[in-house]
């Protein structure tokens, strides 16, 4: 296949990601005059089973099913049906009118038949490309490419997606997009095969981890309440499924044990399903899981069905995150995030899920491989167990008065409803609130804590998940300090540092103003200087001084 | 409790508030904004007691509750926020204070800031006002400095945006 398009291919053929048997070892999708290309043949297949599949499966059902399925179930899934051939057709559209090419500055994507949508973004601007790949994709030999940018101006302009390439184009625009000098001085390939040992790779000894995270354990009874849903629309209740046999004979047997038994198994088995769901979840999650030093570039790939491969510039690192659930952190492990320009992609419920797991640098593992991996990859550790300085009193007496009165407003309530439905001693029971609730309410101080560590500014703060975060001080874009009324009461305030890396701001809560203004001025010395008063007899003009010149010194 | 927009706390280091305040007409712009939110539920609880004369007591009991809270709200809010919305650009940066029961002190370098947009709302505009949010390339969101004389702020934009232009790198 001829390919005039201006970037030249990286010599070699890369390595296929993520799907077997399919590898093409030229770049696929026919060009076009002006070095348009469009996306890989195989899409038309994949198109065909979209359009083609909904009719097939609800003809069957007509066809087999109609004398079993009541006819309101059956009609509720031809609308559904008739819905998937609509976003099929959609789809096939979009795909057969994608056109998208590399010049020498920018990536262009152009779509539509009568509506021409162009977009393009400065290949300079590129700062991540991910390579993803669905089951579906894979049998077809195709992948997914996404470009970040890390604009967060204006909504939907910060990535640009491909949908539908074959592997060796996937890793053809990723090494042309992120490895534009090397590429075209040299033809320095990035390794697909690195010669350099993985930074990092899965130990299935890290599996014993996976019932700990609270995302997993909530991923799987998310995954249950979804699937409550779509049987609810098709018109199955709960109580259909109680009045089957098999069903309802357990229940009968359920009833003649005692209640302390059956309360017990049923913990029991809710407690089994999370954990198996939760290794299940792992094991499709971060199999194969590699971390890879690129030089310029850190890669991560993962994925059992789905395959994932996430490529990162270096020189967007602006520090790492060490986040430790509650129970992770019990057994000793922790979660690794980067912290970086061009992964965050706006503020979508959705997005923010897939950009927390682009954003990991390793599964859930011990802590000592997150601290090891964290200086691999920024060169030192912000993270380690340095002395962060404490917060004032005054923040625990905060998480204490948080605690009493969820506990008083609990009682309230119970006590109001005491008066017409509970029994008038119902308020009494919140009062078992207060021990549960105490032990966080000092966890969460304990947490808290800040301090510069070379070049990072560290805040660490949170119970229920423990986020330790060093964000460099050259990646300070700002600051915000902020009080509510309360925290105006209690003479503190928090510090904000905002950032162009990932949610955007990283928090010092509860401080003294004085030593969240001192913090400020020592993480990035001069930004806040200009709007500090003099403090009282100090008129003589000079700076104030803030105690900082052994610091600077320092650094 | 009173509001000053300066942050001092023990040490003697202190913040201080940023030069300029805002268009004394905000006062009356918040106040209009104050009045469009607390007098349609007023009105509707009125209504409803009036139409359903059974349920009467309740709805007025609301009624009294929601007018005396929103009453507290259109006399404090306008006059608090007037006092604590300040905002300065130096050379170096845009330091701008925002809030009046929550509040807020933000500090954006000039190096750092990407866009600068003025707006103006149909109620500032009715009053003369508008807004500037000045955009850096965090996700938490811009800086927005609101309740500016339509001229300076317009004035305002420009410089910054001027300012800005005039520093290499992308910002981030």
């Amino acid at each position: 296949m001829t390919d005039p398009a201006p970037p030249p291919e990286p010599t070699g053929s890369p390595e296929p990601y993520g799907a077997a048997g399919a590898a093409e070892p030229t770049g696929s999708g026919r060009t076009d005059e002006g070095g348009w290309q469009r996306l890989d043949p195989r899409n038309k297949p994949v198109a065909a089973l979209f359009i083609a599949g909904p009719p097939v499966v609800v003809g069957l059902l007509w066809l087999v099913g109609g004398a079993f399925i009541p006819p309101g179930l059956l009609w509720t899934i031809t609308s559904l049906g008739v819905t998937g051939v609509v976003i099929g057709v959609v789809a096939a559209v979009e795909w057969v009118t994608v056109r998208y090419r590399v010049t020498g500055e920018r990536l262009q994507v152009r779509t539509g038949f009568a509506v021409r949508n162009h977009r393009s973004i400065p290949r300079d601007r590129i700062r991540s490309v991910d390579i993803s790949a669905s089951p579906l994709h894979r049998v077809f030999g195709l992948a997914t490419v996404k470009v970040g940018t890390g604009q967060h101006v204006g909504s939907g302009n910060e990535e640009l997606k491909l949908d539908g390439v074959s592997p060796a184009e996937a890793e053809r625009l990723r090494a042309v997009l992120l490895y534009r000098t090397a590429q075209e001085g040299t033809a320095e390939k990035p390794a697909a095969e690195p010669e350099e040992p993985a930074v990092a790779r899965l130990n299935w000894a890290w599996l014993r981890y996976a019932p700990l995270t609270m995302s997993s354990l909530l991923a799987v009874f998310g995954a249950l309440g979804v699937l409550y849903k779509p049987l609810d629309a098709m018109g199955v209740k709960p109580a259909d499924i109680i009045r089957l046999g098999v069903v309802r004979g357990a229940v009968g047997e359920f009833r003649t044990v005692p209640l302390w038994l059956a309360i017990a198994v049923l913990v029991l088995v809710v407690v089994l399903v999370a954990v198996l769901g939760a290794a299940l979840l792992f094991v499709l999650t971060w199999y194969g899981f590699r971390l890879d030093d690129e030089g310029a570039t850190l890669r991560t790939r993962r994925g059992l069905l789905t395959t994932r491969s996430v490529t990162l510039e270096k020189r967007r690192l602006r520090g790492v995150e060490v986040a430790e659930p509650l129970l992770l952190r019990a057994g000793g492990g922790a979660r690794l995030n980067v912290v970086a320009v061009g992964l965050s992609t706006g503020k979508g419920e959705s997005d923010r899920d897939k950009d927390s797991n682009a954003r990991a640098l390793l599964p859930p593992a011990p802590r000592a491989e997150a601290h090891r991996v964290a200086v691999r990859v920024l060169g030192d550790d912000p993270t380690a167990d340095v002395a962060l300085r404490p917060h004032p009193r005054a923040a625990r007496r905060r998480r204490i008065n948080r605690a009493v009165l969820t506990t008083l407003a609990v009682a309230v309530v119970l006590a109001v409803l005491g008066v017409w439905w509970l029994p008038a001693w119902a308020w009494l029971c919140a009062l078992v609130l207060l021990p549960v609730l105490l032990p966080f309410s000092y966890d969460a101080y304990r947490s808290l804590g800040h301090g510069v560590t070379g070049r990072y500014l560290v805040t660490r703060y949170g119970t229920g998940i423990r986020r330790t975060v060093g964000l460099r001080r050259d990646g300070v874009i700002g600051w915000t300090v902020s009080r509510s009324p309360f925290q105006r009461r209690a003479g503190l305030v928090t510090l904000t540092a905002t950032t162009a890396a990932n949610d955007g701001a990283y928090k010092v809560r509860d401080v003294d103003p004085a030593t969240a203004l001192r913090l400020a001025e020592e993480a990035v010395p001069g930004m806040l200087a200009p709007f500090l008063a003099d403090p009282p007899g100090r008129a003589d003009g000079t700076k104030p001084d803030l105690g900082l010149a052994a610091q600077r010194e320092d650094n | 409790m009173s509001v000053t927009t300066e942050l001092t706390g023990p040490g003697g280091v202190r913040l201080r508030p940023p030069r300029n305040p805002v268009d004394p007409r905000a006062r009356r712009w918040w106040t209009v904004r104050a009045l469009l939110i607390v007098v349609p539920p007023v009105v509707v609880l009125a209504a409803l007691a009036a139409v359903i004369p059974p349920a009467a007591g309740w709805l007025l009991l609301a009624l009294v509750v929601v007018a005396v809270a929103g009453a507290g709200y259109v006399l404090v809010m306008p006059r608090w926020s007037y006092r604590f919305h300040r905002w300065e650009a130096t050379d170096e940066a845009v330091y701008a204070a925002s809030g009046w029961i929550f509040q807020e002190w933000r500090i954006a370098p000039m190096s750092r800031i990407q866009t600068v947009d003025s707006e103006r709302g149909p109620l500032a505009r009715a009053f003369g006002l508008a807004a500037v949010t000045v955009t850096t390339a965090s996700a938490a969101g811009p800086i927005k400095i609101v309740g500016l004389d339509a001229a300076t702020a317009a004035d305002l934009a420009h410089r910054l945006t001027a300012a800005t232009q005039a520093v290499p790198g992308d910002a981030t």
